[in-house]
């Protein structure tokens, strides 16, 4: 089936946000040549644009189609999407200031920069900066899936489409570095707002209210199913899983990227205060898979080919078709397409600064201002083609497996990064070994769980535990670092090797 | 150290036990929906009191 009323709204927005993104280098312009220009936007960005810019960031394409379709799939358990983003925002208030301080104090761009500055550790430095980008990529990729739902929504088939929006997003990146996802960032939530009040107004109302579509939903996927004696069962998956989440959330270099961009650290902090706006957003977007199981859209033959091909992924663009008009149709297509632009854009940025910091400049050649912004540039390019071919060749469901794993592995970060922010107590090497066991341990339970589940059925003292694999193997970690640090501050101390002083961190 | 505050809403949000229950219901959502919608601005509210707080202290140096 084909809608062209809707496609015709759909190109017109996502040409207007391409022009957007092309004039965004002039905004505000510093000195392009600058990496601290292209990739961080000269860090000028105030409370607005920053709220805009960590709100694109985080509230995605992918997220506004998985979470949705896991409570379509699965029910209750998909609603953690909320406690997640509730509790991330105390983490963000109290660690990320610290982080901008420093980092605006010695100019690093990335998180792993900072983590190699303190220990006077590149290695440490190249397994953070490697875990971030290596996490970073499948999550571009699955931006691009999340774009290509809802583009084989509107009847276009074929990789075309899809490979000139990012053809496209590769253009405006290169030449407006941060700029670009940040004005573009603007038009997204906008749009997005306008279609998830309509949705609340609008779809409820065609199917009876709120408690009619609760009743619709089978009573199992209601509610978390009460634990079995002996476990603790879905209140700890639960749980874990929200809090693991938050945890890694502003780990990944894109969040990193998006939080050092802002103007100073009481912009993070208002940001704090401002950002659960878009968790309200996200609950409201969550309960669309309940609205679209009250609906029946997965058992009308027009949604037949679509959930066929995309699962319940097609559940949000099924429920838009069927209770919008056309050209409506066009401007939620165009929020969610948007929606994957903007994160990809700064995705694409982010592991370009850790790549030119971090990997180019420390073992490949020395950093000099003008060639490092030219090796990031040309690093972005290769990070949004390498997601294209990625889905072009490898299965959806991989890059749905890879971004599973990307969530065990960036967390592993936490210790080097977040608690480095407040003590000097851990050793480099430590820290490093801690990472590598936390890398391992996740990887091989998540093998286990045949790359299919986040959630891990642990025994501690006879009770049964289940928890997010994330949380459980970062504390692995983080206590493996620890006890290594006592010895191996006594025989290999670091702690001269650290360029920052104790006044940085109060 | 009002920061401490913030404590409160990882209980809030993780008290999952508390919260996964059907009643009461309100507007037809279900306790569970409905607790964690209403706890966003309820979090948001702590951190902002957080904020002004550590805001003022700030300026009164």
């Amino acid at each position: 089936m084909t809608y062209p009323i809707a496609t015709i709204i759909f190109l017109a927005l996502i040409g207007f946000v391409i022009l957007l993104g092309f004039s965004a280098a002039r905004w505000n312009a510093g000195d392009m040549s600058q990496i601290e220009e292209w990739g961080l936007g000269g860090r000028r960005f105030g409370t607005l644009i920053s709220w805009f810019l960590i709100g694109g960031d985080i509230y995605t394409a992918y997220t506004f189609i998985a979470i949705p379709a896991l409570m379509f799939g699965a029910g209750a358990i998909g609603f953690f999407a909320l406690p997640y983003t509730i509790v991330c925002y105390p983490i963000l208030y109290v660690v990320f200031p610290k982080l901008w301080k420093v980092a605006h104090k010695y100019g690093y761009i990335t998180g792993p920069e900072f983590v190699r500055g303190r220990y006077g550790n590149k290695y440490l430095g190249l397994a953070i900066g490697v875990t971030g980008i290596f996490a970073t990529m499948p999550y571009i990729a699955l931006q691009l899936i999340g774009m290509q739902t809802v583009i084989g929504a509107l009847g276009i088939p074929g990789h075309i489409p899809l490979m000139l929006a990012f053809g496209v997003l590769a253009a405006f990146t290169y030449t407006s570095g941060l700029r670009a996802p940040a004005m573009i960032a603007i038009v997204k939530d906008l749009l997005i707002y306008i279609t998830v009040i309509a949705a609340i107004v609008v779809i409820p109302a065609e199917l009876g209210g709120f408690g009619a579509i609760f009743a619709k939903i089978p009573p199992a996927k209601l509610l978390l199913a009460t634990p079995p004696a002996g476990s603790t069962g879905l209140y700890t998956g639960y749980a874990t899983l929200a809090l693991g989440s938050a945890m890694a959330l502003f780990l990944y270099p894109h969040s990193t990227t998006a939080i050092l961009s802002a103007s100073g650290p009481r912009v993070i902090r208002r940001n704090a205060v401002f950002l659960p706006a878009y968790s309200f957003l996200l609950g409201m977007l969550a309960l669309m898979g309940f609205m679209a199981v009250a609906s029946g859209v997965s058992s009308m033959p027009q949604f037949a080919a679509g959930f066929k091909q995309y699962g319940p992924s097609f559940a949000v663009p099924a429920l838009v078709l069927n209770s919008f008009p056309a050209w409506f149709a066009g401007v939620a297509f165009a929020a969610i397409a948007i929606g994957a632009l903007v994160p990809a854009a700064i995705m694409a940025i982010a592991s370009a600064n850790i790549f030119t910091r971090d990997i180019y400049s420390q073992f490949v050649a020395s950093s000099r201002p003008q060639t490092d912004t030219r090796v990031a540039k040309l690093f972005s390019i290769f990070m949004v083609v390498g997601a294209l071919v990625f889905i072009m060749v490898i299965p959806s469901t991989y890059a749905v497996q890879l971004q599973l794993l990307g969530g065990m592995w960036i967390i592993q970060t936490f210790p080097a990064i977040v608690f480095s922010l407040f003590t000097r107590f851990f050793n480099g090497w430590a820290l490093l070994v801690g990472w590598a066991i936390g890398i391992v341990s996740a990887t091989w339970l998540v093998a286990l769980n045949h790359f299919a589940g986040a959630i891990w059925a642990f025994h501690v003292f006879g009770l049964t535990v289940p928890s997010y694999i994330a949380l459980a193997t970062v504390v692995v970690n983080a206590v493996v670092a620890a006890v290594l640090s006592l010895p191996l501050n006594a025989m290999a101390p670091d702690r001269a090797g650290d360029e920052t002083i104790a006044a940085d961190y109060s | 150290m009002i920061r401490w505050l913030l404590i409160a809403v990882f209980v809030l949000a993780l008290a999952v036990p508390f919260f996964n229950q059907a009643e009461p219901s309100l507007f037809g959502f279900p306790f569970f929906y409905w607790y964690q919608m209403l706890i966003v601005p309820v979090c948001a509210l702590l951190t902002f009191v957080v904020f002004v707080v550590e805001d003022n202290k700030r300026d009164g140096k």
